[in-house]
């Protein structure tokens, strides 16, 4: 395997009593689209804070392109190219979803400490932001306020943002939470799309979606990765069988 | 939707510059040179409302104690003068990075906290502060600091003269606004309204939302600073009113009369308050009891200021930004 992008060692998160993540060692490969999977509570999105700096560990350490990052704040990690979406949508949303986007593309490029040139005169600025709004399938609702999007829109314009930001690594947390069949079709293709360019650490819930779109899938339980390994290898795994049966989505194992 | 882009509507400012300017001769030649003196703290506290909208509309930062960087900025130049430092072209220089220092350090403890935290730390500063200067007994305490005089600016400008002090104050709140205008819709102004809308978003995308915020306090402190410079020789006191909580209090209420957000939300709260302040005191000395009817009104009917009353009724002012 070549060296990881993000190398996962002994993470763990105690919250009072209980242990959220415990003892989480994962490597994610250049070019992976990882799936992480598991139960409700499994401790999934702890582990997401923890990758992306909105959660310290208590143990453990976070590599990411081969250099220590447990202790560097969100926007550090983004400035070296490990962004998140998040689950619950959060954008801007009284901003235009132009707008949405120039802050995005403008936050990927340099400083912001600059008071005298108006970004409404920075073309090139609103160029990629429209270009990428094509991207995501969003050109057409440039002008709308973020608000106004429908759900699965505003979920596209969620991974948009973090897109946004040229990352090396993309965790998208849940980007199918709540969607329709055909919106989910769509975000489906755009995180496919995405893959090509990108490393991607997804976790999410809908089963069918997981095995379309993963290169490998690590399964959490109780806050341990039980299983790592190609679909089909995880699919057979008899321990992961035993964790999911009852749980969600039994049949997309079968 | 909000608009990111503010701008500086010149087919109003531009004119309303021009009257300005032509403000003093009409009122010497009808012989009311004292609407001059009203005209200028006018002006000086729309400069101060201006810098605490910049945190509040801009930085979502609700400061409850902007007059200690108000008050820090005139005590400087008074302190100074003590001393025997009356040029302009030192005190005004020093009370700016005073109020720019004492905002630093405020606002790096303070930026820590959120919401109702926010606004009782700072509260809690700028009562230190007032209590710090009453305490300097060598600086008036209680009574505060008579000046000699104005600060001396040389070149043969007399800021003794009302009028030749009227149209320095005039210029500089102009180009502060100004300045002010250009730094909102440059990049760090849109970072920071970015902040304001949604932090964990902002932080999200790569903004370094804390970093962003304290220079935004620095700034608006500084501005306020300057604002307390020109209050301080307008009025050749330096009073511990000055750092009042009330002091933050008005201008908090100039702010939310004219407009939270809007570039000139301060500047129309300034007027409107001040000039209610002024026709209201001549009736009765209950003044207050009228503003605070007028205030009610404006909360209940415009409860984004009087500016958003303006953008209502043309919505083509609010403008795509882009």
């Amino acid at each position: 395997m070549a060296e990881a992008v993000l190398a996962l060692r002994g993470l763990t998160k105690r919250f009072g009593g209980l242990t959220a993540t415990d003892g989480v060692t994962l490597d994610i490969a250049p070019g992976e689209l990882h799936a992480l999977i598991g139960p409700n509570g499994a401790g999934k999105t702890t582990l997401i804070h923890q990758i992306s700096g909105a959660l310290p560990p208590d143990e453990g350490s976070v590599a990411f392109g081969g250099r220590e990052i447990t202790r560097l704040a969100v926007h550090e990690r983004v400035a070296a190219g490990l962004v998140r979406s998040f689950q619950v949508t959060n954008i801007f949303q009284r901003f235009s979803v132009l707008d949405n986007m120039a802050l995005a593309v403008q936050a990927g490029s340099g400083s912001s400490m600059a008071f005298w040139r108006p970004v409404a005169r920075e073309t090139a600025l609103f160029r990629e932001a429209g270009e990428l709004l094509a991207r995501i399938g969003l050109a057409d609702k440039a002008a709308s306020a973020a608000a106004e999007l429908a759900h699965g829109e505003q979920r596209q314009l969620e991974v948009g943002l973090a897109l946004a930001t040229r990352p090396k690594l993309l965790l998208l947390d849940e980007p199918l939470a709540g969607m329709g069949p055909e919106e989910s079709e769509r975000m489906v293709q755009l995180i496919a799309a995405l893959a090509r360019s990108c490393t991607i650490l997804l976790v999410e819930h809908d089963m069918q979606a997981v095995f379309r779109l993963a290169t490998r899938i690590s399964v959490l339980v109780s806050g341990r990765i039980i299983a790592s390994g190609a679909p089909d290898d995880v699919r057979r795994d008899t321990e992961v069988r035993r964790a999911y049966l009852g749980d969600e989505a039994p049949s997309a194992l079968a | 939707m909000t608009a990111l882009h503010h701008s500086l509507l010149p087919r109003v400012a531009l004119p309303a510059l021009a009257l300005l300017i032509a403000f003093p001769p009409v009122m010497q030649a009808i012989d009311q040179p004292f609407y001059i003196v009203l005209a200028t703290r006018i002006l000086i506290f729309a400069l101060a409302a201006s810098s605490l909208n910049l945190l509040i509309g801009f930085g979502g930062m609700v400061s409850f104690g902007h007059a200690a960087f108000f008050g820090t900025g005139a005590y400087t130049v008074g302190i100074l003068m003590v001393h025997g430092v009356d040029s302009a072209w030192i005190a005004w220089p020093a009370a700016v990075l005073a109020s720019a220092l004492a905002a630093l350090l405020i606002g790096a403890i303070s930026l820590h906290t959120r919401g109702v935290y926010f606004i009782m730390i700072t509260l809690a500063f700028a009562q230190m502060i007032y209590y710090l200067f009453v305490s300097l007994k060598a600086y008036g305490g209680d009574d505060g600091l008579t000046l000699a005089g104005r600060s001396q600016v040389g070149f043969g400008v007399d800021l003794a003269s009302d009028v030749v002090f009227y149209y320095v104050v005039l210029a500089i709140v102009a180009l502060l606004l100004a300045l002010l205008g250009r730094m909102v819709n440059a990049r760090f102004g849109r970072a920071l309204q970015a902040v304001r809308e949604n932090e964990t978003r902002a932080q999200a995308i790569g903004f370094p939302a804390y970093r962003y915020k304290l220079a935004c306090f620095v700034l608006g402190g500084a501005v306020a600073g300057l604002a307390g410079v020109l209050i301080v020789n307008q009025n050749e006191l330096a009073s511990p009113n000055l750092l009042h909580w009330m002091q933050s209090g008005m201008l908090l209420i100039m702010v939310i009369l004219g407009g939270v957000g809007f570039l000139y939300g301060g500047v129309l709260g300034a007027l409107v308050l001040l000039l209610l302040e002024e026709t209201l005191s001549e009736y009765t000395i209950h003044w207050q009891f009228g503003v605070g009817l007028i205030l009610l009104a404006v909360v209940l009917f415009a409860p984004n200021g009087l500016l958003s009353l303006a953008q209502r009724r043309t919505p083509s002012a609010r403008g795509a930004s882009g």
